[in-house]
C-alpha cells in the first residue's frame, strides 16, 4: 500500500512539474501573460475567481476526505444502523449565505468592468481640428484573413494590424461572410465578428511587439467558421507612437512602390495580368474586403497566416491555396492563369516581386 | 434476459420488443440505443483526440474534422445522455411511485422509436454525402452556408428525435403527478423522481425553441425562407438564441436526473437518509427555474452590450448556490452514516470532487470580462466536460451498476466495475484537467490542428493519452455486460442490502405488471421504513388483489416513426432538382404517419384484465 502510494506521489509530483515547466505558456499567445491593460484586469479577475473557488473546493474536499475516513463501514461496524438524521436549518442557512457573499465579492468587480469594457464613447472624441483623438481599425473576418481598414488614417492592411502602444484603440468589427470572433488572447478578450452588425470594443497594447520571440502577438478567430478555422491566424504588431505614425506615412506612399529588379518586374507582370483583379498593392485607401491587401506582404511574420514567411512558401501558397487552407477563396493558379499552373520560374518571379511589397524596408 | 424471453423464439422476441409498451422494455431499448450510439459518439471523440495528438497532424483533413466534432457533440448530449437517463427513469420512476407503468404506454414508445430513427436519421449522413460540420451548435450564418446535406440531415434528425423527447417529457410528468400510490405524496417522492419531474417540465419548455429553430432552419435551407439570411432581413443572432434557451435548460435536463442518481445511491451505501431531503427538492426546483434564466451567458461575446452581459453574469452565479447546497447535502449524508465503497457508490464519490471543479469553472466563466477571454476556448471545453462527463457520465456509469439488478436480475462483476472506475476516473481527468491550461495558453476550441512550438503541444499529448484510458475504461465495462448476461446468477430483492425506496422492494424479477397489489407508502424511504419494522414483505399495500388492466402492445408507434423517416428524406432532397422522387417521399410519408395516428384514433384498444385468480397463481419472483 505505502509503495502505490509513493508511485503516486512521485506521478503527481511530475506532472506538478510539467504544468510548472510549461508555465503559462507563450507570451506572444496566453491568456496568462498579459500584455495590454485590458488583458491584465481580466487576468486579475480571473486570479480573484480562481482564488474564492479554489476556497470551495478546499472546504468541499476536506468535509469529504474526512467524512470518507471517518465514517467507512469498516470503522463504524458492519451491522450498525447509523442515526437517520433528517437535516439541519442551522447548516443549510450557512452554506446559502456563504457562498451568496462569495459570490457578491466576485459579482462587484464583475459587473463595473463588464460596463468599462463596453465603453467606446472616446472612439469618436475629435481634437479642435475636428480630426480623431484615437486610432480605431475597422476589422472585416472573412473566409480566413483579416482586413484592417484605419478609417481616420486613410490606410488599409491585411492579417497583420499594426497598432500604437500606450493608447486604447478601438475596434469596429464586422464579417464579411459567416460568423467569425476577433481575439488577441495576450491583449484581451474576444469579440465576436457578426455578419449583421458592427460590434465596437477597445484593447490597450503595452509591450512594442519586437522584443517578443517571434516579433508579432497572435491573433486567433475564436468562432468555428468552416474548414481552415483553425488556420484563421493573424498577427499584431505594436509600435511606440512615433513607429506608428510613420508607418502610416509610409503605408500612404505605398501606392508609389515600384518593383526593382528584372525577376520582381516580371513577377510584377504576372501580378498585374492575374492577381491584380482581386488583390490591391497599395496601402492607400479604404479596403475592397474581397482579398487581403499585400502592400505589407515583404513585412511579414507568415504567408497566409501560417506558413513560414519564405519564397518557398509563398510559392507553395500560390501554386496550391487549397492544399494549404482548405476551403478558402482563393483561385487555384489554373483558374487565373489560362487553364495552366505557373511555372516555376514564374513562381519566383511573383515570390520576389511579393517579398519587394514593403513599407517597413 | 428473464426465462420467459428465452422460451419465445428470437423473431418473437424482437417482434415483443419492436411492439412492446412494457416501460422495463422500453427501459432496455434505450439502453441498448443510447449505449449504440454513446458508443459512435466515444470513437468521434477518439479520432478528435488522436487528430490532435500532435501538432500539423494530418490523421484526419480539416473538412472532415469538423464532421466529427460535430457529430461527436450532438451524439453525446441527444442520442446518448438523454436516451441513456431516459433508460434509468422509465426502468426506476414507475416502480419507485408504486405504478404499474407510464401514464401513457403507447407515446412512451412512440417517444423511443422517434428518438431512434430520429438518430439513425442523423448518422445516415455519414454514408450519404457527409455529416454536418457547423459543431452542435450549428450557428446560422455557418449552417446555411455549408455546402451538401450535412446540415439537413441534422436539423430533420434532431427534429424527429426531439419530439420524442418532449412526448416522453409530457408522459413523465403525467405519470408522476398523477400515477403515484396512496401515500406517495410529493414530499415523500423519492429524489430521481423528483429530478425525472422537473427534467420533465425543464423538457416542456426548453424543447419548442429547439423546434422553433430548426423549422426555421429547415425551411431557410430547404423551402427558400430567410429567417437567418441578414442580406434578406433576417438575422443570425435570433438562432443563438432560440438554441440557447433550448442549450442552457438541456443541461440541467441532463444533470437533475443524474443529481437524482447520486441522490439514490448516497443514502444507500451511506445507510443513512439524505440530509436535507427538502431543501434538496427546493434546490432541484430552483435550478430547474434559474436554469431557463441565464441561456445569454453562452453569448457573452456577441455583443449584446453591458447591461444584458452583466444580467446575466448576475443570474448564472445565483444557480453555484442552490447547487453548492446539493453538494453539501451529499457530505452531511455520507457524514455520520456507515460508507460501503461498492462500484455505485464509487462513481458517486468519484462524482462530487468532479462535479464541484466543474461548477467552479462555471462560475468563473459567468464573471462575463473573464468569460470573454474563456470563450470559445479550450477552457471551456475542458469545463463542460467536467460537467457531462463528471457529472453525467458517471452518473450513467453509477446508475448501470445501480439499477442493473433492478432491470436485469443481475448484478454486474464487482471487481471489474471498480477496474472500470479507475481507468475511466484517471483517464478523464488526465484528458480534460490540463485542457483547461490550453485554453488559457490561447488554444480556441474547434481547431483541427495547432502548429508547433506555441507552447500547446505537450498538454495536447497529455490530454490524447488520457482519452484511451477513458476508451479502455468503456471496453471493461462491456466485458463486463457481456460476462454477467453469460454467467450471471439472479439475484433477488434487494440485491444491495440496504435499498430504501419502493423498487428495491418488488420481487425479482419483476413481474410484467409491476405490483400485484398497490403498495401504500408510509413515508420517505418506505422499503427501509417496512424494514426496520421488520415487514419481510417490504410493502404495505393499499387494496386488495383485484383484476388488473393492462395495455396491449402496439405496432402502431413505430409504423408512425417510419413514416416520418421517410418523409424526412423527402424533405431533405426536396431542394435538388435532380431527386424528383423527393416530393413522393415526403408525401408518402407523411400518409403513412398520418394513417396510423388515423387508425389509432378509430380504433378501440382497451388493453386486458388480468384476472384475480392467474395473479394468485403467480408466485411473482424467485423468493
Amino acid at each position: 500500500m505505502m509503495k502505490g502510494l509513493k508511485k503516486w506521489r512521485l506521478f503527481a509530483l511530475l506532472t506538478a512539474l510539467i504544468v510548472f515547466l510549461s508555465g503559462c505558456g507563450k507570451n506572444y499567445l496566453s491568456t496568462l501573460t498579459p500584455a495590454g491593460e485590458v488583458g491584465r484586469e481580466q487576468h486579475n479577475l480571473l486570479l480573484l475567481a480562481t482564488a474564492i473557488m479554489t476556497l470551495v473546493i478546499l472546504v468541499v474536499v476536506v468535509i469529504y476526505v474526512l467524512a470518507i475516513i471517518k465514517f467507512r463501514r469498516k470503522k463504524v461496524g458492519e451491522n450498525v444502523i447509523p442515526k437517520q438524521v433528517e437535516g439541519s436549518t442551522t447548516l443549510e442557512v450557512l452554506w446559502t449565505v456563504i457562498p451568496i457573499i462569495l459570490l457578491l465579492i466576485l459579482a462587484v468587480p464583475t459587473v463595473a468592468l463588464t460596463y468599462k469594457f463596453a465603453d467606446t464613447k472616446a472612439m469618436d472624441a475629435k481634437d479642435a481640428d475636428g480630426k480623431a483623438k484615437a486610432v480605431t481599425v475597422n476589422v472585416t473576418a472573412k473566409l480566413y484573413w483579416w482586413q484592417f481598414e484605419y478609417p481616420n488614417e486613410g490606410i488599409v492592411t491585411s492579417q497583420e494590424l499594426v497598432v500604437p502602444t500606450g493608447e486604447k484603440v478601438y475596434f469596429n468589427l464586422k464579417s464579411g461572410d459567416v460568423k467569425h470572433s476577433f481575439w488577441i488572447p495576450t491583449i484581451g478578450g474576444k469579440m465576436d465578428t457578426n455578419v449583421e452588425n458592427i460590434n465596437k470594443f477597445y484593447l490597450e497594447f503595452d509591450k512594442e511587439s519586437k522584443d517578443l520571440e517571434t516579433g508579432v502577438f497572435y491573433g486567433k478567430c475564436a468562432e468555428l467558421c468552416g474548414p481552415s478555422h483553425a488556420l484563421m491566424d493573424f498577427k499584431v504588431k505594436t509600435l511606440s507612437k512615433a513607429d506608428f505614425n510613420n508607418w502610416v506615412s509610409e503605408m500612404k506612399a505605398s501606392k508609389n512602390h515600384v518593383a526593382s529588379g528584372d525577376l520582381e518586374k516580371q513577377g510584377e507582370d504576372i501580378f498585374k495580368t492575374s492577381c491584380i483583379t482581386c488583390h490591391a498593392v497599395s496601402g492607400d485607401g479604404k479596403g475592397t474586403g474581397i482579398a487581403p491587401n499585400l502592400a505589407t506582404f515583404g513585412d511579414r511574420n507568415r504567408v497566409a497566416g501560417v506558413l513560414d514567411h519564405n519564397k518557398k512558401e509563398i510559392k507553395k501558397w500560390i501554386n496550391d491555396p487549397q492544399s494549404v487552407k482548405p476551403g478558402n477563396t482563393m483561385p487555384q493558379p489554373e483558374k487565373i492563369n489560362n487553364g495552366k499552373k505557373f511555372s516555376d520560374q514564374e513562381l519566383d518571379a511573383l515570390a520576389a516581386y511579393l517579398m519587394g511589397l514593403s513599407v517597413e524596408k | 434476459m428473464s426465462s420467459t424471453a428465452k422460451k419465445k423464439g428470437f423473431g418473437a422476441t424482437i417482434w415483443d420488443y419492436l411492439t412492446t409498451v412494457d416501460h422495463k422494455k422500453i427501459a432496455i431499448l434505450y439502453l441498448l440505443a443510447g449505449t449504440l450510439f454513446f458508443v459512435i459518439g466515444g470513437i468521434e471523440a477518439m479520432l478528435i483526440r488522436i487528430q490532435l495528438a500532435k501538432p500539423d497532424n494530418d490523421f484526419v483533413s480539416a473538412g472532415l474534422f469538423n464532421e466529427i466534432i460535430t457529430m461527436h457533440g450532438t451524439t453525446m448530449i441527444f442520442l446518448a445522455a438523454m436516451p441513456l437517463l431516459f433508460a434509468f427513469m422509465n426502468a426506476v420512476v414507475p416502480l419507485q411511485i408504486g405504478a404499474r407503468d407510464v401514464a401513457f404506454p403507447f407515446l412512451n414508445s412512440l417517444g423511443f422509436w422517434l428518438f431512434f430513427w430520429g438518430g439513425i436519421f442523423l448518422n445516415l449522413s455519414w454514408f450519404l454525402g457527409g455529416a454536418p460540420d457547423a459543431g452542435w451548435t450549428s450557428y446560422a450564418s455557418l449552417s446555411l452556408a455549408s455546402a451538401g446535406h450535412g446540415i439537413d440531415f441534422y436539423a430533420v434528425g434532431l427534429q424527429i428525435a426531439g419530439a420524442g423527447t418532449l412526448i416522453s417529457g409530457i408522459n413523465f410528468i403525467v405519470t408522476i403527478v398523477n400515477m403515484r400510490a396512496p401515500g406517495m405524496t410529493f414530499m415523500r417522492m423519492p429524489l430521481m423522481t423528483w429530478t425525472t419531474f422537473i427534467a420533465s417540465a425543464l423538457i416542456l419548455f426548453a424543447f419548442p425553441p429547439l423546434t422553433i429553430g430548426l423549422f426555421f432552419l429547415i425551411f431557410d435551407r430547404m423551402f427558400g425562407s430567410n429567417f437567418f439570411d441578414h442580406t434578406m432581413g433576417g438575422n443570425t443572432i435570433i438562432w443563438e438564441h432560440l438554441f440557447w434557451i433550448f442549450g442552457h435548460p438541456e443541461v440541467y435536463i441532463l444533470v437533475l436526473p443524474a443529481f437524482g442518481i447520486y441522490s439514490e445511491i448516497i443514502p444507500v451505501f451511506a445507510r443513512k437518509r439524505l440530509f436535507g431531503y427538502s431543501s434538496m427538492v427546493f434546490a432541484t426546483i430552483l435550478i430547474g427555474f434559474l436554469g431557463f434564466m441565464v441561456w445569454a451567458h453562452h453569448m457573452f461575446t456577441v455583443g449584446l452590450g453591458a447591461t444584458a452581459n452583466a444580467i446575466f453574469a448576475i443570474a448564472t452565479m445565483a444557480i453555484a448556490v442552490p447547487t453548492g447546497m446539493k453538494v453539501f447535502n451529499w457530505l452531511c449524508t455520507m457524514w455520520g452514516g456507515s460508507i460501503k465503497v461498492t462500484t455505485p457508490m464509487l462513481y458517486a464519490l468519484g462524482f462530487i470532487p468532479s462535479f464541484v471543479a466543474g461548477g467552479v469553472t462555471g462560475v468563473m466563466q459567468a464573471a462575463a470580462p473573464v468569460d470573454y477571454q474563456l470563450h470559445d476556448s479550450y477552457f471551456i471545453v475542458a469545463h463542460f466536460h467536467y460537467v457531462i462527463v463528471g457529472g453525467i457520465v458517471l452518473a450513467l456509469l453509477a446508475a448501470t451498476h445501480f439499477y442493473w439488478p433492478i432491470m436485469f436480475n443481475r448484478m454486474l462483476n464487482e471487481t471489474l466495475g471498480k477496474i472500470t472506475f479507475v481507468f475511466f476516473f484517471i483517464g478523464f481527468h488526465l484528458t480534460f484537467f490540463i485542457q483547461h491550461f490550453l485554453g488559457l495558453m490561447g488554444m480556441p476550441r474547434r481547431v483541427f490542428t495547432y502548429l508547433p512550438n506555441q507552447g500547446l503541444d505537450t498538454f495536447n499529448l497529455i490530454s490524447t493519452v488520457g482519452a484511451f484510458f477513458m476508451a479502455i475504461g468503456v471496453i471493461l465495462l462491456v466485458i463486463n455486460v457481456i460476462i454477467t448476461s453469460i454467467k450471471g446468477q439472479p439475484c433477488g430483492r434487494d440485491p444491495w442490502g440496504d435499498g430504501r425506496t419502493l423498487e428495491w422492494a418488488i420481487p425479482q424479477p419483476i413481474p410484467f405488471y409491476n405490483f400485484k397489489q398497490t403498495p401504500l407508502v408510509r413515508g420517505l424511504d418506505t422499503f427501509w421504513i417496512e424494514k426496520m419494522e421488520g415487514n419481510k414483505e417490504g410493502m404495505s399495500y393499499a387494496e386488495p388483489i383485484s383484476d388488473i388492466h393492462m395495455p396491449n402492445n402496439s405496432f402502431i408507434p413505430f409504423v408512425m416513426v417510419i413514416g416520418l423517416f421517410v418523409a424526412g428524406f423527402g424533405a431533405l432532397y426536396n431542394q435538388d432538382a435532380d431527386k424528383p422522387w423527393s416530393l413522393v417521399a415526403l408525401i408518402v410519408g407523411l400518409a403513412i404517419t398520418l394513417g396510423a395516428m388515423i387508425v389509432r384514433s378509430l380504433k378501440d384498444d382497451l388493453g386486458y384484465h388480468i384476472h384475480k385468480e392467474d395473479l394468485l397463481n403467480d408466485k411473482g419472483g424467485n423468493e
